[in-house]
C-alpha cells in the first residue's frame, strides 16, 4: 500500500512554545495527485510543508514522504522532492543558465544531462533567448515559471509548492497550472499551498486546514456536497469561522478567511 | 574519484562558483572587498597615529639670554614641536592652552643661564595638556629628550667630561675622551629606526582587513540569502551541511587571501613598510586566522535573522576583539587581567603573528605559540559554528 | 498632537519589540566604557628586561642590581651573548635588553671609556622610545652616582625639566576617552539608527502610509527621531555615570553646559542620519553610508583616540568638518578643564551652524519627497 502513497501522515504535530501551529494532523497524498493543502493565513500550512520537506523537526506524530521517515531521514527525503517556496528563490543576480547549473550541480546532475534538460526546459518554457539574462530582469511570472521548472530539474517523485502563484495575473496563473498539470501527467505528485479557491478547483484532492487541524479533506465535488455549498468558497468560510456560524463573536487575533479570489 | 564524490566536491565547487559571481556581480559586496580595503588602508595608516610631529608649543621665556633661546630654537629644530607664540607673561601661556592653541607650555625662569653656568644645574617648567589624548606622556617624554640633549650640548662646550649618546637611531656613538673611566651608553631601538608609526600600523591594518572579510562580510552575506529566501531553498536539497559551508566559506577565504596581498602591495608602495620575514608563512598564518574569522562570521549568521542584525553583531564582536587586540594600543598597557583574558582573542595572535613576521622577520619557531592558539581555536571555533547551523530547525 | 502621539508610541514599539538591536543599543554604551577604560592604555609598566653580560664582574653586577631594584624593570634572561637577543625579541619574550661590554669593570678602572649598549624594541616606537629612556635613566643615574663618590661633581650640564600634566596630572587614560566615546555613541544612536529606520520605512512601503496620512513631514520627522533623542540622551547619562563610578572620571565644569552641548550634538547627528536616509533607498545602503559618513570619522578624525595634530594636512583639514572633532573639543574642556562657554563658544557656534545647515538640508530632502 505504502507504494502508492507519496505521502502518509499521522499525528503530525509542531508546537512553539505553548502555542500548537500544527495539531495531530493525518492524511495521505497518493503517488501522481495533484493535492491542495489550503487554509487560512496562520492555519499552519507553512508550517506542515516545512515539516514535511525536511526544513522543521515535527514535534509528534510521523511521517512517511517518498518512502523515507522525515524524522529520522530528513536528509534522504530531500534527494527525492523539489521544493518551490512562496518566497520567489533564485538568485537574481545568477542568469537563467547559471541557476540551472547551479542546481543541477547540487543534485549530481553530470554536466551533459544538466544542459540537456537546460534545453528541453526553456524550449518548453520559450526562454530560449533569456538563457543568459539575469533571473532579476524576468518579469515575475517568467521568474516563478522557471522557479518550478528548476523545482523538478532533478525529476523528483514529489514537488511541494508554497503559494507558487502569489501577486501574478490570473493568465500567467494558468499558464502555471498548465506547467502543473504536466508534471502530474509525467508522474510527480504535486502538493501545493493556494489562497485562491479557483485554483483548488483544479486539484484532484484537497484538504483545508483550520486552526492548526485538517478540517475537511477530499475531492471538491465530495467537498461541496459535503457541506451543501455551491462553491469551494462557501465551504472554507464556513469551515475558517465556524463561530460566526454558532453566534458568537469572531475571538480576536483570529486570522481573516480570504474572500473571493483576492486575498 | 570516490573520496572526492563522498565529499560531493563537484557539489561545493558549483556553489562556490555561484557565490564568486554573487560577489562579482554586487557591487556593494565588490566594493566592501576591495574599495574600502585600500582607502581603509591608506586613510587609516595615517590617521591612527600617536606619532608626535608638531605639537603646538608656547614659550613663556623670562631668562631671554642665548641659552633660553638655544633652547627654544632646538625644540623647534627636534621636528616634535612648532613654536606658537613666545612672551614673558605666564598667563599668556596658560590662555594659549585653554584656548587649545598650545598643547605645551615651556616656562624658562629668570637666570636660567647664570644659574647653569654657576651650579651646573637649572630647571624649566613644562605644562602639557593631558586632556589631549594619550599623546601627552609621550610629548613629555620627547620634550624631556630635547632638553637633556642640549644640556649635553652646553656641557659639552661648558664642561667636556661626560656625554652620553642619546639619540636612538641612527646610532650615534660619542666620540672617546681621554680622562677618567667613562660609561658611554649607546642607545637603539630595533625593528622600526626611523621610529615610523605607520609600520607599526600597517600589519595591525592588514588584520583589520582580513577580520572584516572574514566575519563581517560573511555574516552579512549569509544573512542576506537568508532574507531573500535562498538559504531555505538550499536546505531542502541534498546538499550537506559541511559541504554548503564549505562552499560559502571558500571563496570568502580566497577572497581574504587576496585582500591581504593587495594590502601588503600597496603597503609597501604607499610607506614603504618592511617586509622582513617569509611571506609565505605570512599567508599560512592568515590561511588558519581567516578559518576562525569565517567560522566568527558562520556563527554570527546562524543567530541573527536579518543583514541588519547581522551587521550590528558583527560589529559589536568585532569592536571587542579589535579593541581587545593590541591593535591599536600595546597589550603589555593592560590591565594583568585584561591581557589573561586577550589569550581568547584570536585577532591578538595574529596582530602578533603579523607584526612579528613583517617587522622582526620571526620565523616559525618564533610565533609557534600564537600559532598553535590560532590552530586551536580554529578547531574550536569551526566545530562550534558548524553544529549550530542546522539545515533542519529543532 | 494625537497623530503625533500615536507616532511616537509607534516607533517606542518598533524599537522594544526589536530585541537584538535594542540589546545592543543598550549594551555598547556600557560595555564600550569598559572596553575602551582598559584598553586605551599606552602606560609603560612591567617591562620585560634581558641582560648580556658576557663576563660578570663588580660593576656590571651593581649595574644589573640597580636595573632589578627599579620596580619598572622584570628581569627575564640573562645571557652571555648579544647573539642571542634577536629569538627573545622575536617571540616578544624581552621588550628592552642591556648589552654590556666584556671587562666592563676593568676598562672603567683602567680609565677608559666602557660601552653599554640599550637595545629596545620600537616596533611599537613610542613606548619602544619609552622603555629605552627609562632603561637609560636607570643607568645615568648611576654613572652619576659612581663618578660623585669617585669625586668631583657629578659633572655635565644638567637642565631639569620639571613637568605637569594639567587637567589630568596623572594622566589617567580613562579621562580622555570619555568625551569621544559620548560623542561616538551619540553617533551610532542618533545617525545611524535613524538613518535605518527611517530607510527601512521606505524599503517597507509604509513610509508612503505616513506621507499621505494628516501628519505634517515635521510631525512625521519628530516622530521617527524623538525616541532616538530619548536613548541618546540616556545613552550619554549612562556612559557618565559608569565613567564616574568605575574610572572616578571628573565632571569639572556645568554639568548643564555639557549636557546642553549634548543636546545640540545629538540634533546635528539626528539631522545627519535624516540626511543619509533621504539620500539612499536601502537599508543596506544607508548602513555603509552611516559608517563611511558617520561613524569612521568620528572614531578617527575627532582627536578621540589618536592626535589630529600628527597626521597629514588632509586629513587634518577633513576632521574640521566633522562634528564630533568639536564635540569632543567641547565636551574635555568642560569635564576635565572645567572651562565654561567663554572658552568654548567657537567650538559651540560651529556645531550650531552645522545643525542649523543640516536641518535644513534635511527638511529640504523631506519636502522635495512629498511632491
Amino acid at each position: 500500500m505504502n507504494e502508492s502513497l507519496a505521502i502518509r501522515a499521522r499525528e503530525l504535530t509542531r508546537t512553539f512554545g505553548a502555542f500548537t501551529a500544527v495539531d495531530h494532523i493525518t492524511f495521505d497524498v497518493r503517488a501522481g495527485e495533484v493535492f491542495g493543502f489550503l487554509g487560512a493565513n496562520g492555519a499552519g500550512k507553512t508550517t506542515a510543508i516545512r515539516m514535511l520537506t525536511g526544513l522543521l523537526a515535527p514535534s509528534g506524530g510521523e511521517a512517511v514522504v517518498a518512502g523515507h521517515d522525515i524524522r529520522t531521514e530528513s536528509e534522504a527525503v530531500k534527494r527525492d522532492i523539489g521544493y518551490m517556496s512562496q518566497r520567489f528563490s533564485l538568485y537574481d543576480d545568477l542568469t537563467v543558465r547559471e541557476n540551472i547549473q547551479l542546481y543541477g550541480g547540487i543534485y549530481d546532475l553530470p554536466p551533459a544531462e544538466i544542459r540537456a534538460r537546460m534545453r528541453r526546459m526553456l524550449d518548453r518554457l520559450g526562454l530560449q533567448r533569456s538563457e543568459s539574462a539575469l533571473v532579476r530582469s524576468l518579469p515575475l511570472g517568467w521568474k516563478q515559471k522557471l522557479a518550478f521548472s528548476v523545482a523538478l530539474l532533478h525529476e523528483p517523485r514529489i514537488v511541494f509548492l508554497d503559494e507558487p502563484t502569489g501577486g501574478v495575473d490570473p493568465i500567467t496563473r494558468r499558464q502555471f497550472w498548465e506547467l502543473i498539470y504536466e508534471a502530474a501527467h509525467a508522474g510527480t505528485t504535486v502538493f501545493v499551498t493556494t489562497h485562491y479557491m479557483d485554483e483548488a478547483e483544479y486539484c484532484d484532492r484537497i484538504s483545508i486546514m483550520v486552526a492548526g487541524r485538517i478540517g475537511a479533506l477530499g475531492t471538491p465535488h465530495e467537498l461541496k456536497a459535503q457541506f451543501g455549498a455551491a462553491s469551494l468558497d462557501d465551504v472554507f468560510v464556513r469551515l475558517a469561522r465556524p463561530e460566526r456560524a454558532a453566534g458568537a463573536a469572531g475571538a480576536p487575533g483570529e486570522p481573516l478567511a480570504p474572500r473571493g479570489a483576492t486575498p | 574519484m570516490g573520496l572526492a564524490k563522498r565529499l560531493g566536491l563537484r557539489r561545493i565547487l558549483v556553489l562556490a562558483r555561484a557565490e564568486v559571481l554573487h560577489v562579482v556581480r554586487d557591487r556593494a559586496t565588490l566594493g566592501q572587498l576591495i574599495v574600502v580595503p585600500l582607502v581603509q588602508l591608506l586613510v587609516l595608516s595615517n590617521a591612527t597615529t600617536f606619532t608626535i610631529r608638531q605639537t603646538p608649543a608656547y614659550v613663556v621665556d623670562f631668562d631671554r639670554t642665548s641659552t633660553s633661546r638655544g633652547l627654544v630654537s632646538r625644540m623647534a629644530a627636534s621636528g616634535y614641536f612648532r613654536i606658537v607664540g613666545r612672551s614673558a607673561s605666564p598667563d599668556a601661556g596658560s590662555d594659549a592652552m585653554l584656548r587649545g592653541r598650545a598643547t605645551l607650555v615651556l616656562t624658562i625662569p629668570t637666570d636660567f643661564e647664570a644659574t647653569l653656568v654657576r651650579t651646573g644645574t637649572a630647571p624649566v617648567h613644562l605644562d602639557v595638556n593631558a586632556v589631549q589624548g594619550s599623546a601627552a606622556g609621550i610629548v613629555q617624554s620627547y620634550a624631556a629628550r630635547v632638553i637633556a640633549t642640549y644640556g649635553d650640548e652646553l656641557g659639552a662646550i661648558i664642561r667636556p667630561s661626560m656625554r652620553v649618546a642619546r639619540a636612538s637611531a641612527p646610532e650615534h656613538v660619542a666620540p672617546p675622551a681621554r680622562g677618567a673611566g667613562r660609561l658611554e651608553m649607546r642607545v637603539r631601538g630595533w625593528y622600526n629606526p626611523s621610529l615610523d608609526y605607520r609600520h607599526y600600523m600597517v600589519p595591525g591594518i592588514l588584520v583589520v582587513l582580513v577580520t572584516i572579510v572574514g566575519t563581517l562580510i560573511t555574516a552579512q552575506n549569509i544573512a542576506r540569502e537568508k532574507e531573500a529566501g535562498t538559504l531555505e531553498q538550499l536546505n531542502v536539497t541534498p546538499i550537506t551541511r559541511g559541504q554548503f559551508i564549505a562552499a560559502k566559506l571558500l571563496p570568502f577565504w580566497v577572497l581574504g587571501l587576496i585582500d591581504l596581498g593587495l594590502g601588503l602591495v600597496a603597503g609597501r608602495l604607499a610607506f614603504g613598510i618592511p617586509i622582513r620575514g617569509s611571506v609565505a608563512l605570512l599567508f599560512g598564518s592568515a590561511a588558519v586566522y581567516l578559518v576562525v574569522a569565517l567560522a566568527i562570521g558562520l556563527w554570527i549568521s546562524t543567530i541573527v535573522e536579518t543583514q541588519q542584525q547581522a551587521m550590528f553583531v558583527a560589529f559589536f564582536v568585532l569592536m571587542v576583539y579589535l579593541l581587545m587586540s593590541g591593535l591599536l594600543t600595546p597589550i603589555d598597557s593592560m590591565p594583568a587581567w585584561v591581557q589573561w583574558l586577550s589569550q581568547l582573542n584570536p585577532v591578538r595572535h595574529f596582530v602578533t603573528i603579523t607584526r612579528a613576521i613583517l617587522m622582526k622577520g620571526a620565523g616559525v619557531r618564533d610565533i609557534l605559540a600564537p600559532l598553535a592558539s590560532l590552530v586551536v581555536y580554529a578547531a574550536v571555533v569551526l566545530t562550534l559554528a558548524v553544529r549550530q547551523y542546522a539545515k533542519r530547525a529543532a | 498632537m494625537n497623530a503625533l502621539r500615536g507616532l511616537l508610541r509607534k516607533e517606542g514599539y518598533h524599537i522594544l519589540r526589536d530585541r537584538r538591536t535594542l540589546m545592543v543599543l543598550i549594551l555598547m554604551p556600557i560595555v564600550q566604557v569598559v572596553l575602551f577604560g582598559y584598553s586605551i592604555r599606552t602606560d609603560v609598566t612591567d617591562v620585560r628586561l634581558a641582560i648580556v653580560d658576557p663576563a660578570p664582574d663588580p660593576v656590571t653586577l651593581a649595574l644589573r642590581g640597580r636595573l632589578a631594584a627599579t620596580n619598572l624593570f622584570r628581569t627575564v634572561a640573562v645571557l652571555p651573548r648579544a647573539s642571542e637577543l634577536e629569538p627573545l625579541f622575536k617571540r616578544d619574550a624581552a621588550q628592552v635588553a642591556v648589552v654590556f661590554e666584556p671587562r666592563l669593570g676593568e676598562r672603567l678602572a683602567r680609565g677608559l671609556p666602557a660601552r653599554v649598549q640599550v637595545i629596545s624594541d620600537a616596533t611599537e616606537p613610542n613606548t619602544g622610545v619609552a622603555r629605552q629612556s627609562y632603561v637609560a635613566a636607570v643607568i645615568e643615574a648611576w654613572d652619576r652616582e659612581r663618578r660623585a663618590a669617585e669625586g668631583g661633581r657629578g659633572g655635565g650640564i644638567q637642565i631639569v625639566p620639571d613637568s605637569r600634566m594639567r587637567f589630568n596630572p596623572t594622566r589617567e587614560s580613562s579621562n580622555l576617552f570619555v568625551p569621544g566615546l559620548m560623542a561616538m555613541v551619540l553617533t551610532i544612536i542618533a545617525s545611524m539608527m535613524t538613518a535605518l529606520s527611517l530607510t527601512r520605512e521606505k524599503e517597507t512601503g509604509t513610509m508612503e502610509g505616513l506621507l499621505v496620512s494628516p501628519l505634517r513631514p515635521w510631525q512625521i520627522v519628530i516622530g521617527k527621531v524623538a525616541p532616538y533623542l530619548a536613548i541618546g540622551f540616556i545613552g550619554v547619562i549612562a556612559v557618565l555615570a559608569e565613567a564616574r563610578l568605575i574610572f572616578h572620571v571628573p565632571v569639572r565644569g556645568s554639568l548643564a553646559l555639557l549636557l546642553g552641548e549634548g543636546l545640540l550634538y545629538i540634533l546635528v547627528s539626528l539631522a545627519l542620519g535624516i540626511v543619509i536616509s533621504a539620500r539612499t533607498s536601502s537599508q543596506r545602503v544607508a548602513m555603509m553610508a552611516a559608517l563611511v559618513g558617520t561613524m569612521l570619522p568620528t572614531v578617527l578624525l575627532s582627536g578621540f583616540i589618536f592626535p589630529i595634530e600628527s597626521m597629514p594636512w588632509p586629513l587634518r583639514w577633513l576632521a574640521n568638518i566633522v562634528p564630533a572633532k568639536w564635540f569632543v573639543a567641547i565636551a574635555r574642556g568642560i569635564m576635565l578643564e572645567g572651562t565654561g562657554i567663554a572658552y568654548l563658544w567657537p567650538e559651540t557656534l560651529v556645531l550650531m551652524v552645522m545643525a542649523l545647515v543640516l536641518l535644513a538640508v534635511s527638511a529640504r530632502s523631506f519636502n522635495v519627497r512629498l511632491e
